[in-house]
């Protein structure tokens, strides 16, 4: 097994005396796809931020291979549609060259929009943009924040697929963030399990199976999984705290 | 052409010259009610300048960078938005800076002057000011325009990047103090955005990368300059009020073209 790029040790971070992250200790390895999933407020942001070094943990310690370099690829960006700049400019603030620009952008099949503003482009376009920054300094690890998000079922599998071959090309290691586990399955090879504190952790058909995350995300099968704040009958009828259906339309009986 | 027109062409066009660029980043950043609340933290500059005799030029340059470091402390606390913390301060500097000039009885001061501008009033001494600290920012300005460009488009980014974002954002401010500190004899606290964000707000249209924006915007905000001295002197209105005039009208003509980029 490859040495760990990236290894944190029973670390800690409090925002406004609230605990966000509690005793966290992991290793994330070379060529290894590691997807960190867990429900609103599980404290995924500030890991990815203790992880990137733009915030520091309030204990425990943050122990990075020299050779690191991380490529990063933030959660959503919004430019100001006032700010003239193509797609190439906005991957050559990273780096100067502009052949190496246009590579990167090949490499995620978008070269055709070197030329448009950024602006311009949808959200599968500006994820794969965003994704052909992050390799665009050849990186040995990617941080990649929510790297499907606003995109389309099909567009999903597309850039798990891609991350997929971009790990063998760049044989780097990867740590995506994901809200939901069902269509990164086949994508990953480990999954964090986090609620503050790590609830589980393994490969992801272990992880199904534990009980701390059928606790968090319930035992479903289904492509879509959402919160519930209510509950359904079997017939899938829409039922109030108490299990008394509603009335809705269509209904009429008592 | 009387030496006191040539003055205030100058002092006008050396304002102008970096007005355009940072005018930009004001537009890139949605910076406009922060670049309108350090304007009116200048007239505070001012009355504390004339309270305890200090050089008005330092004061006016001072009290603003303040402001901005006191108002990124503030946001960063997170006790109210930023939108309202801008309001809050932005109000009471000018309140306090109007209530403290009043108290001062035997200095007297132009208001107007210091609200609108007194640009046909500009004296040798004044231009060597401006043009010294139009140089200052330009050196700035052309030093960090790609780390300024990276904290623009996306500051975590930029930092995973290796870009110090803090301190390039405390440049930016610096900047921005310096800008309006010049800026306010030329048009007067309450105009000082408008110099900022119309002639940018023009140079959009007409540009396809942010370099060309700024060097747009710069030959627009002098072009504006000139036409509004021009208007003041021909027509004798007031001349800060008709530089923005000028720069509204050209904004308006801007809308024909269409949209670059």
């Amino acid at each position: 097994m490859n040495s760990p790029l990236i290894t944190l040790d029973k670390v800690n971070k409090t925002f406004a005396k609230r605990p966000v992250l509690q005793n966290i200790s992991l290793q994330l390895t070379q060529g290894e796809i590691t997807t960190l999933i867990g429900p609103n407020g599980a404290g995924k942001s500030t890991l990815v931020k203790l992880i990137l070094g733009l915030t520091s943990p309030d204990s425990g310690a943050i122990t990075l291979e020299p050779q690191l370099n991380i490529g990063y690829m933030p959660q959503k960006i919004s430019i100001d549609p006032s700010l003239p700049i193509t797609t190439c400019r906005f991957l050559q603030l990273a780096h100067s060259r502009e052949k190496a620009c246009h590579e990167a952008l090949d490499m995620v099949g978008i070269s055709h929009l070197a030329r448009s503003p950024i602006q311009a482009l949808s959200g599968g376009e500006l994820q794969r943009a965003l994704l052909a920054r992050a390799i665009l300094r050849k990186p040995n690890f990617l941080v990649l924040d929510e790297p499907v998000q606003g995109v389309d079922i099909t567009g999903q599998n597309a850039l798990y697929k891609m991350i997929g071959d971009l790990r063998t090309s760049l044989n780097c290691g990867v740590l995506m963030v994901s809200h939901d586990l069902h269509l990164v399955m086949s994508a990953t090879d480990k999954v964090i399990c986090l609620n503050q504190h790590i609830c589980c952790q393994g490969r992801p058909e272990q992880v199904t199976q534990d009980p701390a995350y059928i606790d968090i995300f319930g035992n479903t099968t289904a492509i879509y999984s959402h919160s519930h704040n209510h509950q359904h009958s079997i017939h899938g009828e829409i039922l109030d705290d108490q299990g008394v259906h509603q009335h809705g339309e269509g209904c009429d009986h008592d | 052409m009387t030496d006191f027109l040539l003055y205030a062409l100058l002092a006008g066009l050396g304002v102008a010259l970096v007005a355009g660029p940072l005018g930009c980043f004001v537009v890139w950043r949605r910076m406009a009610y922060f670049g309108d609340t350090l304007a009116h933290s200048a007239l505070l500059g001012v009355s504390i300048g004339v309270l305890l005799n200090i050089n008005l030029s330092i004061t006016v340059a001072a009290v603003p960078l303040l402001m901005a470091l006191g108002l990124v402390y503030l946001e960063q606390r997170g006790i109210l938005s930023l939108d309202t913390l801008l309001g809050i301060l932005s109000h009471s500097a000018l309140a306090t800076g109007l209530v403290l000039i009043s108290l001062l009885s035997d200095v007297r001061v132009d208001l107007m002057s210091l609200l609108f501008g007194d640009l046909l009033s500009v004296t040798l001494n004044d231009l060597w000011v401006i043009y010294g600290v139009a140089a200052a920012v330009v050196a700035l300005l052309v030093l960090l325009w790609k780390p300024l460009i990276n904290i623009t488009v996306h500051a975590d980014l930029a930092a995973v990047e290796g870009i110090n974002v803090s301190a390039v954002r405390t440049a930016l401010m610096l900047i921005t103090a310096l800008v309006i500190a010049i800026a306010m004899k030329i048009v007067g606290v309450l105009l000082i955005t408008a110099l900022l964000i119309i002639p940018a707000a023009t140079a959009r249209r007409l540009s396809n990368t942010p370099e060309q924006m700024a060097i747009t915007a710069s030959a627009i905000a002098m072009l504006t300059v000139a036409m509004g001295l021009a208007m003041s002197w021909y027509v004798d209105t007031p001349a800060g009020p008709s530089i923005v005039v000028c720069a509204a009208l050209l904004f308006i003509l801007s809308l024909l073209f269409r949209q670059k980029g």
